[in-house]
């Protein structure tokens, strides 16, 4: 019997740590909306709204010393990663302080003192790069596992193909997660592809697939558990197919609506993420007050993010030169 | 015989400098097409599987592309790694990844994470191999900040330049010739590293300067050799690697002889030869006696034909007749 209650706390605090780790991606990008849209921010950026419990459920299982291989729209699994929030958003505002120093932004920010092996400017990229590290891994004999984040749009490219190939034939650590979120910037996974079925595609390569509800954290948590228990057994790659939805555009300053209704967007906000993982914790009996407790909680960790990444200095021009080798 | 005189063939140098090296460092792994039981499609890894075994010798089907990103994710991770594209050719399968994954990784993580791997691949025209077979590709790798660029003309420079970009932090891109792999020179067996950016004055001359890499090297001191035997002293200068660049040893060969010629298997427009000519104007306009100039292949795919092939690429007699017209075109009254 106390086993029994032992096992609830866990799984409460668990949820709770979901929650708070969901709404922190979620509030983080709305506030990077925010600062773009006021034009505070350089260059461009991919939002994650909408996907945020893939990168929690996915990450909540990877120690420090695993590596996360992502994508253009990887500010979540840096977070999720562990990389602190004043890191990346100092990052997506070009100053010193970021996890490149402000030489990366958006689509290329590095943090591997937390296992974060970058972002991607370039579809289907990271594929190949995480076989690598999980060949590095398995080599060096570690039990360290690599997961590699990429979205519907990858997987109709020859790097998807290459890249997996071969982490199947090699039997290397690493997880495959696929975030269908149905669109490949306005394209339409239905339109560029007869098998929609990503999951199924893992039986070309001899590998194990499954799909999973990716706006609910606790499933994406449970497929990523067994996923990565077999890769750190040596049991080879997994392909995780997380069907999720951006309630964005492609990147900000796209609507998002020439091309999908606002009825579909509308009918996916009903599978919030955020909503769910808040349900659950009702559901275990957290009060309301402590929600709109954690929920202070995790706005102040945002404001402080803008604080210390606003106040952080600029590089000195000078130093352009400096890391090219 | 003593050691120091020891000749081994191109290929061999090459399979040496990774014994050598994969026996000093334990994580060094060799992944490409047909490296491993087979031996390599230019014999460029003879004898290395059965050393070293699969895991570090790494066989894969046909996917530059994959092989290619997961040797830079491997590097990226921790492991050093070579991946052989065995034609230069088929790099372009991979140049993503050469390109924006492996040469910008360093800067965009701030110097927080290197990649060392060595991309390995054959170019030139050999044997007619046609147009698929036989690009040189060296002035687009040059041409991206981040990627170093070797390019071995003999045995002993392949040993000494790729046993240091097998310790270098990376990314290098060694570019071995395809028609020098049966050449053969003296390479002694003991230990030695060749740093990069440091040229080899392969023969002094005092009338002009002859920068030539990889097989034009040969066909540069073969020209010289004719030229001095019609009067005209020629410097032979091969930079070795073009990324880093020796330019003080070519720009000082250029103030003592005040002219430049460049010899390059590659065709002129956009090209290293034409890097050259300008570092030439840069740093030497004062001293500069004629217009400098290159003698480059012409800017056609590779023809098949050998007689279209031949009128392609730089030939000794084309080097000697086109130098004398250098020598005639003067800048000032010497």
């Amino acid at each position: 019997m106390s086993e029994r209650v032992l096992a609830e706390q866990i799984s409460k605090e668990l949820l709770f740590a979901y929650y708070k780790k969901v709404l922190e991606l979620r509030l983080f990008e709305l506030k990077v909306q925010e600062l773009y849209r006021n034009g505070r921010l350089p260059g461009f950026v991919h939002l994650y709204v909408g996907e945020e419990a893939v990168a929690v459920g996915v990450c909540s299982h990877l120690e420090n010393s695993d590596l996360v291989f992502s994508t253009h729209r990887g500010h979540g699994h840096a977070l999720a990663k562990g990389v602190t929030a004043g890191i990346v958003l100092a990052e997506l505002w070009g100053k010193v302080t970021g996890s490149s120093g402000g030489r990366g932004g958006s689509m290329h920010m590095y943090a591997p003192e937390y296992g974060f092996m970058g972002t991607n400017g370039i579809v289907g990229a990271p594929i190949p790069l995480a076989t690598g590290a999980a060949l590095s891994a398995k080599l060096r004999k570690k039990s360290q596992v690599v997961v590699c984040f990429f979205g519907d749009g990858a997987v109709n490219s020859g790097s998807f193909h290459e890249a997996v190939n071969l982490g199947a034939v090699w039997n290397l650590p690493v997880i495959y997660v696929c975030e269908n979120n149905l669109y490949a910037t306005e394209m339409a996974f239905q339109r560029a592809t007869k098998n929609t079925d990503v999951a199924s595609r893992a039986a070309a390569y001899g590998m194990l697939g499954v799909a999973v509800d990716g706006q609910d954290v606790v499933a994406v948590h449970e497929a990523a558990r067994e996923a990565i228990q077999r890769a750190r057994n040596d049991g080879g790659p997994t392909l995780i197919e997380c069907k999720t939805y951006r309630y964005v555009g492609h990147h900000e300053g796209d609507p998002g609506t020439d091309y999908r209704t606002r009825e579909e967007v509308q009918q996916w906000k009903q599978k919030d993420p955020v909503k769910i993982a808040r349900q659950r914790l009702r559901d275990a009996g957290v009060d309301e007050a402590t929600l709109q407790s954690a929920d202070q909680e995790v706005e102040r960790l945002i404001d402080e993010a803008v604080e210390f990444a606003e106040n952080s200095p600029e590089p000195s021009a000078d130093s352009v030169n400096e890391h090219v080798f | 015989m003593p050691e120091q005189d020891r000749v081994i063939t191109y290929a061999d140098a090459g399979v040496e400098a990774l014994r050598e090296e994969m026996r000093r460092d334990g994580s060094i792994v060799y992944i490409g097409q047909g490296i491993g039981p087979r031996g390599g499609n230019f014999r460029q890894t003879r004898g290395l599987w059965k050393e070293f075994g699969d895991d570090r010798l790494r066989d894969t089907g046909i996917c530059e592309l994959g092989a290619t990103g997961a040797a830079i994710g491997a590097a990226m991770a921790g492991t050093r790694t070579v991946v052989d594209e065995v034609f230069l050719d088929f790099a372009l399968e991979a140049i993503t990844q050469i390109v924006q994954q492996a040469a910008n990784i360093s800067y965009m993580s701030n110097g927080k994470i290197k990649a060392p791997v060595v991309i390995r691949g054959a170019m030139g025209a050999v044997r007619n191999a046609g147009a698929h077979h036989s690009h040189t590709f060296y002035n687009w790798f040059a041409n991206t900040p981040g990627l170093k660029v070797v390019l071995p003309s003999n045995p002993y420079d392949l040993k000494g330049l790729f046993k240091t970009a097998l310790r270098d932090p990376g990314p290098v891109a060694v570019i071995e010739h395809k028609s020098l792999y049966n050449a053969k020179g003296v390479v002694p067996e003991e230990e030695y590293l060749i740093p990069f950016g440091e040229a080899r004055i392969v023969r002094e001359g005092t009338d002009l300067t002859l920068v030539a890499m990889s097989r034009m090297v040969s066909l540069a001191e073969k020209a010289a050799v004719e030229l001095a035997q019609q009067g005209v002293s020629a410097e032979v200068i091969d930079p070795r690697t073009i990324m880093p660049l020796d330019r003080q040893t070519i720009t000082n060969s250029i103030k003592k002889t005040g002219r430049l010629v460049v010899i390059d298997e590659s065709p002129s427009y956009c090209s290293f030869a034409g890097e050259l000519l300008a570092i030439a104007v840069e740093d030497c306009f004062d001293e500069l006696r004629g217009t400098p100039k290159r003698i480059c292949s012409l800017a056609v795919p590779n023809p098949f034909s050998p007689v279209l092939e031949n009128q392609m690429i730089p030939t000794v007699d084309r080097i000697v007749r086109e130098v004398h017209d250098a020598m005639k075109n003067s800048r000032r009254e010497s």
